[in-house]
């Protein structure tokens, strides 16, 4: 592809050995250690769910025992492997049994490793091909039904109520929406398990359980159906239970899942280790299910300015780029995220926008790159917002986004009303429609404000890679680059 | 002009049919709207109905016996405050600022105190009289009076943003019955911020101030300036350091 923006792909390449250079250190770090969710995350693979009477998940009570034991380092499923293969119970009989006390996991006898194989397989098998099947039915729905082309329509439903979230994403799917994100209630991403059953409680969102992503997924089979569409269902891999979501939305046939690298550090104050040894496994498994993974760089912009820190986000895309082709994900399931911020009065501001939006393109040309909505500049006047959704899907389109979370003009005043996202969608619908082509049709000014100002951030972009790459991640982010 | 002419745009729980067009006329009616008039109308899922419509309101008001609660301070400039901090108090105020309880958005905290502001309203961490902390977000009640007593916090603020279930209503409460259980609410001054807080919601809760839409960081800075100055000197100029 030729660059519209006269990109220097040396320098692009330099920027990408850099990351990958940053990533691989950080992978000689997680590779040798695992984590409590990590561990949760196994015990779930092999067929452990379900709460005990005190609403503690299974996988909890079994990972907690082994850690009061101090026989963890061992790891879950070395317990768990040895123990079936000694008393033919299942995974989940074991973990009930462990529950009430009346089966002490860390005596049970060791087994030769033949037999300790043969005892976990069948369950690792079971988890595999469940695995397996729901990507099978994801591709042969989009082969012979179809989806949506790109960008990807992207709303967001947030109840708090998982039957009344049905009825948003299925009204939000009729009028167009080609993905349907269930917001988690706030502070889900501290919890350090995962609540469990069909919720009808949360505080601007809806609790990330198992039950409630079978729940959405079948209501949104059922609308594709209907509208000869596949419709995508995404939730959040972030926070302490990143893995453990992975694992549940990949049994569950979740199509997208935001699974950012360093959310959880910047903004939960996570521990840094935890979270990259985490994020591994998270996208791991994202990456077996087919599920795209969402990066989350617009976070960084409710902090930061979006002009002047321009390229923290390109320099984040870069790294959560590599450290996804470790994970095993494929360049099609990144969805590399940034986002239209700056600031309305900013003079020029839609050309800036146009830069960055094409730039993040050339440089990762097979990403279904998440385009995120204004946010910070929205002000209550719903009127000049809904504007600001149409100049932000007009860049969407001209530079050939992969997904597009639709703005809201109500942002910042509520929770969408089913009519914000029927406007929302309408308005995306129309530019994408009525503009359809125009990135094939228009070129930049040699020299002119759009390719300068790619060639700027880019240029930024590499002098804090080499900064990153000199300190190691982890010091970076001790030092807190701003933002990353 | 005065005629009672409004815009309104609501959905309606019904199929999009004529009766639906008659409901949202009637609902109209109801509200107080005369001739009410649908000018578009849209399904937008099986029995939901969009609507957008004009109406002349029939009711009235009396502006002239309105009175509404506000932070009765004088906004001054940056180096204004500064100058009145120095001359009035004669060393930087401790203000401590978070976004607590459960609530994750940084943005409004950020706005105030981050040295860059916002809107071109530099934020308390580039005034030189103020010795600003954000402790971001989901900070919890206890932590916050922690850090205050830790830090010998002349001000605190909290913001908030989420107001689902008034979630954030139960959270500014905790904050004030805390600071009576640990003798600190009187030394304290106590604000709080969001784009869904008033100044009258503020008094209710026992905070000091509250600001609302479209407030800044000098509005802040200066209301701060102002009552550390009352509180100490009871409003008069004198040089009092702690």
């Amino acid at each position: 592809m030729k660059s519209k923006l006269g990109l220097d792909f040396i320098k692009v390449a330099e920027a990408k050995k850099l990351a990958r250079n940053i990533a691989g250190n950080v992978q000689d770090f997680v590779k040798d250690y695992s984590t409590v969710a990590s561990e949760r995350t196994l015990c779930r693979l092999i067929g452990i769910d379900g709460v005990n009477a005190d609403d503690v998940p299974y996988p909890n009570i079994v990972v907690d025992y082994l850690k009061e034991k101090n026989v963890l380092e061992q790891g879950v499923l070395f317990w768990l492997g040895h123990s079936i293969a000694s008393t033919g119970l299942s995974p989940q009989e074991l973990a009930e049994k462990i529950a009430d006390e009346s089966f002490d996991i860390t005596k049970t006898e060791i087994q030769s490793i033949e037999k300790f194989h043969a005892a976990l397989q069948p369950h690792i098998d079971k988890a595999v091909q469940r695995i397996k099947a729901n990507r099978k039915k994801r591709e042969d729905f989009i082969a012979y039904i179809g989806e949506g082309s790109k960008p990807y329509i992207y709303v967001i439903v947030a109840t708090g109520n998982i039957y009344e979230d049905v009825v948003q994403a299925q009204a939000a799917a009729k009028q167009g929406a080609d993905i349907i994100a269930v917001i988690r209630s706030t502070g889900q991403s501290l919890l350090d398990y995962v609540p469990y059953g069909a919720t009808t409680e949360g505080f601007g969102g809806t609790f990330a359980t198992q039950e409630n992503f079978r729940i959405m997924r079948k209501a949104l089979d059922e609308m594709g159906q209907q509208e000869g569409r596949y419709i995508r269902l995404c939730n959040y891999c972030s926070g302490l239970c990143m893995p453990e979501i992975a694992a549940m939305g990949a049994l569950e046939g979740l199509d997208v899942m935001l699974n950012d690298a360093l959310y959880g550090i910047l903004f939960r104050d996570i521990n840094m280790q935890r979270t990259m040894i985490d994020q591994y496994f998270s996208r791991v498994i994202n990456g077996f299910a087919g599920v795209i993974i969402n990066t989350g760089e617009d976070n960084y912009l409710t902090t930061a300015d979006a002009f002047e820190e321009a390229h923290t986000v390109l320099a984040s895309d870069l790294i959560n780029e590599q450290l996804a082709l470790i994970a095993g994900i494929p360049e099609e399931q990144m969805g590399l995220g940034h986002a239209f911020e700056m600031d309305p009065q900013l003079e020029n501001g839609f050309l800036y926008e146009l830069a960055q939006a094409q730039m993040t393109r050339e440089i990762f040309p097979k990403a279904p790159l998440k385009y995120m909505p204004p946010t910070k500049f929205m002000t209550g006047n719903i009127f000049r917002g809904h504007l600001q959704d149409a100049l932000f899907n007009q860049v969407a389109i001209w530079t050939g986004q992969g997904i597009q979370l639709l703005g809201m003009m109500t942002e910042a005043i509520h929770t969408p009303f089913m009519s914000d996202r029927f406007l929302a969608i309408e308005n995306a619908k129309y530019i994408f429609s009525n503009m359809q082509n125009i990135g094939d049709e228009m070129e930049f000014n040699e020299n002119g404000i759009i390719r300068n100002r790619a060639k700027q951030v880019l240029d930024e972009t590499l002098e804090l890679l080499k900064k990153i790459d000199y300190e190691g991640l982890f010091t970076a982010l001790e030092k807190e680059f701003s933002p990353m | 002009m005065n005629d009672g002419r409004a815009q309104l745009s609501f959905t309606l729980p019904v199929p999009c049919n004529d009766e639906a067009i008659e409901a949202a006329k009637q609902l109209m009616r109801k509200m107080g709207f005369e001739n009410p008039q649908v000018v578009f109308y849209k399904e937008l899922t099986q029995g939901f109905t969009f609507f957008n419509c004009y109406g002349e309101s029939t009711h009235t008001v009396d502006y002239t016996a309105i009175h509404v609660p506000k932070v009765q301070t004088e906004v001054m400039a940056m180096k204004e405050t500064d100058a009145f901090i120095r001359t009035h108090i004669g060393r930087p105020l401790v203000v401590i600022g978070a976004s607590t309880g459960t609530d994750a958005h940084t943005v409004g905290i950020d706005a105030i105190m981050n040295m860059k502001g916002y809107a071109g309203h530099y934020g308390l961490e580039r005034y030189d009289m103020f010795e600003a902390y954000n402790l971001g977000s989901q900070v919890s009640n206890e932590d916050f009076i922690a850090k205050a007593i830790e830090l010998n916090a002349d001000a605190l603020l909290v913001s908030q943003t989420v107001t689902q279930k008034d979630v954030h209503i139960k959270n500014m409460v905790q904050l004030v019955e805390l600071l009576e259980a640990e003798n600190l609410r009187h030394k304290i001054i106590l604000v709080c911020g969001g784009p869904r807080i008033t100044h009258e919601l503020a008094k209710e809760l026992g905070y000091d101030a509250g600001f609302g839409m479209n407030s800044y960081a000098d509005n802040v800075a200066s209301y701060l300036a102002k009552e550390m100055d009352r509180k100490v000197n009871g409003g008069g100029l004198k040089n009092f350091p702690k």
